[in-house]
């Protein structure tokens, strides 16, 4: 994040609520803010109220309660204005199959007042960025998945926005792919634009957002800074790959060993637990490990934990306080 | 850059992006009607037209019918371009492009209708072009030809524009055309005189708006109407105020666009 922190957040939600006409209750109060230029991550399970979210700070949706300021702009008295300021990609694809990539971005520049001249300077530059200058002038139809995903980023960039707001915007795209959209989106971050990501891709929000807020029925389960979140795990998996594992495992201190099959076998132990005393232990039984990983994903992990936490008991921590 | 600029730019590119819409599927928009038309000069005008002689004013059927049937192409096509337009930018979800933009909604509604009314025009053209090489006319009085021409299409803009709001599937903007616009067309003396009709039948064609649409322009060309033209434009009027206003609310209370 930038040194200089301006005084105005790029995002305060202000106790949202959200109650559609068949009376499920979306949000039920929501709360939280984001600094500027911060990339900051916006996690729950289906049906949790990040769409309904994303909807509403983007007037798709009709808030029922509540109200969102896009850098000190209100979202219901100041619409048009604070949707100046924002840039989304949605979840679904949403451009016309028929037109081509190159009139899909300066048709979007058209519609937030940027002159055609601006706009078609803007759409070679992000469609270049993205890799998608060859098909420019193809039907955005005969587009692959993953080229329409990177198109619909694209087009949110033509007003330069900066809010950038992505909701699943690397959904059932392959990780070659995945990873050269983290590698732009990181790049608008580092120059300044402030992002929203909802993925459920963990292992995605765990290397790329700074801040992070888990949501779960309409509520605010979590919201902290991911090291600090990170630091709650206490407890880790590893997956590790020995030249022969025996039937019977030996019992280590502090140590849950199990056998998966005859050449792997998992550890849990407490983070705190050294790794030289497990492979010394290990290795005195005759296991020879020859390689290990991580068996979940940590923020998957922690993920789990919080959404399970916040079914069984009322929420908990974050800014999120329901009445 | 000021908002009015702004918005200048966004109309642009709607209406710019409706006209290459036309354009592109020129088959589906332009040929059909000019075919259709083309039928009805040739067995109504001609070979029926023929044995029924003179009507209303002198004019031969032909020429009686010609305004009528230009009308009548505006209006549909007009209707038919902003509903299945608007509604296929709903089905895929590629209004949400503009309901995300900071464009005011009425720049939204001008723009579609815009696009709406050039495709009405250009076919009014084509259908008068055609209709030239089975008759002669002479246009009487130009500016009320256009400006008829110009609110009748606005009309059916409008109205077009209304249902693909409700519309929930393709078949919603179908019925309307079917069930509703066809009849009153046929009903709203594009064929005949409604002079010729015996009463109740001719005081309810007068609650039909477009008799009025087919009338003025009708004066526009022939110089002759079965209704008075300055009642004809109140008429007109009065629909485009209304439509509007239910078009701009339907936008603002976000009906079938926003949850």
């Amino acid at each position: 994040m930038s040194p200089h922190v301006p005084s105005v957040p790029a995002l305060v939600v202000d106790n949202l609520r959200k109650t559609y006409a068949n009376g499920v209750e979306a949000l039920k109060g929501v709360s939280l803010t984001v600094q500027p230029g911060d990339f900051f991550a916006l996690l729950g399970p289906n049906g949790a109220g990040k769409s309904t979210l994303i909807g509403i700070l983007s007037s798709l949706v009709n808030s029922t309660g509540g109200d969102a300021q896009v850098f000190g702009v209100s979202v219901n008295k100041q619409r048009n204005e604070a949707m100046k300021l924002i840039g989304l990609v949605p979840q679904e694809i949403n451009f016309n199959q028929f037109e081509k990539p190159f009139d899909i971005c300066v048709n979007e520049a058209g519609f937030y007042g940027i002159p055609r001249r601006i706009a078609a300077v803007r759409a070679e530059k992000y469609l270049k960025e993205l890799r998608l200058w060859d098909k420019a002038q193809h039907q955005a139809r005969m587009l692959s998945g993953g080229m329409k995903r990177r198109l619909m980023i694209a087009r949110a960039m033509m007003n330069e926005p900066k809010l950038l707001i992505l909701d699943e915007p690397t959904a059932g795209v392959d990780i070659e792919i995945r990873r050269s959209m983290w590698q732009f989106v990181s790049g608008i971050n580092a120059a300044g634009t402030t992002v929203i990501l909802t993925t459920h891709y963990l292992e995605e929000a765990e290397q790329l957002c700074r801040n992070i807020a888990i949501i779960d029925h309409g509520t605010i389960v979590e919201n902290t800074t991911m090291k600090q979140l990170l630091a709650t795990l206490d407890v880790e998996t590893f997956v590790l790959d020995a030249a022969r594992v025996p039937a019977e495992l030996p019992a280590l201190p502090g140590v849950s060993l199990r056998r998966v099959d005859e050449h792997t076998l998992e550890a849990e132990m407490a983070r705190s637990h050294d790794l030289n005393s497990l492979f010394a232990a290990l290795s005195a039984h005759g296991i020879t490990v020859t390689s290990m990983r991580n068996k979940t994903n940590r923020l998957e992990e922690l993920f789990v934990r919080l959404v399970e936490n916040g079914r069984s008991e009322p929420a908990r921590g974050g800014q999120e306080k329901v009445a | 850059m000021s908002n009015a600029a702004a918005n200048l730019v966004a109309l642009n590119t709607i209406v710019r992006r409706e006209i290459v819409r036309i354009m592109r599927i020129w088959t589906q928009t332009l040929i059909p009607p000019a075919i259709t038309m083309t039928l009805y000069f040739v067995i109504f005008g001609k070979l029926i037209g023929s044995r029924i002689g003179t009507i209303e004013g002198g004019f031969s059927y032909m020429q009686y019918i010609v305004p009528g049937l230009v009308m009548m192409s505006i209006i549909t096509n007009s209707y038919g371009n902003i509903s299945s337009s608007f509604f296929g930018a709903k089905f895929s979800r590629a209004v949400e492009e503009m309901l995300v933009s900071p464009m005011p909604n009425w720049v939204i509604l001008l723009g579609y209708v815009t696009g709406a009314v050039t495709r009405g025009l250009v076919v009014g053209v084509l259908v008068l072009v055609i209709a030239l090489f089975f008759t002669h006319l002479q246009v009487v009085h130009p500016l009320i030809t256009f400006a008829s021409v110009l609110l009748g299409a606005t009309i059916f803009s409008l109205a077009g524009f209304v249902n693909a709001v409700y519309a929930k599937k393709f078949d919603d903007i179908a019925l309307v055309p079917t069930f509703v616009l066809t009849p009153l067309t046929y009903l709203g003396g594009v064929f005949y005189s409604v002079n010729m009709l015996a009463e109740p039948w001719q005081a309810l064609s007068r609650i039909n708006p477009i008799l009025y649409m087919v009338n003025a322009f009708r004066f526009g060309v022939l110089g002759v109407s079965d209704v008075h033209v300055g009642w004809a434009f109140a008429v007109m009027l009065g629909f485009v105020v209304a439509l509007s206003v239910v078009a701009l609310q339907l936008l603002k209370r976000g009906v079938g666009l926003r949850s």
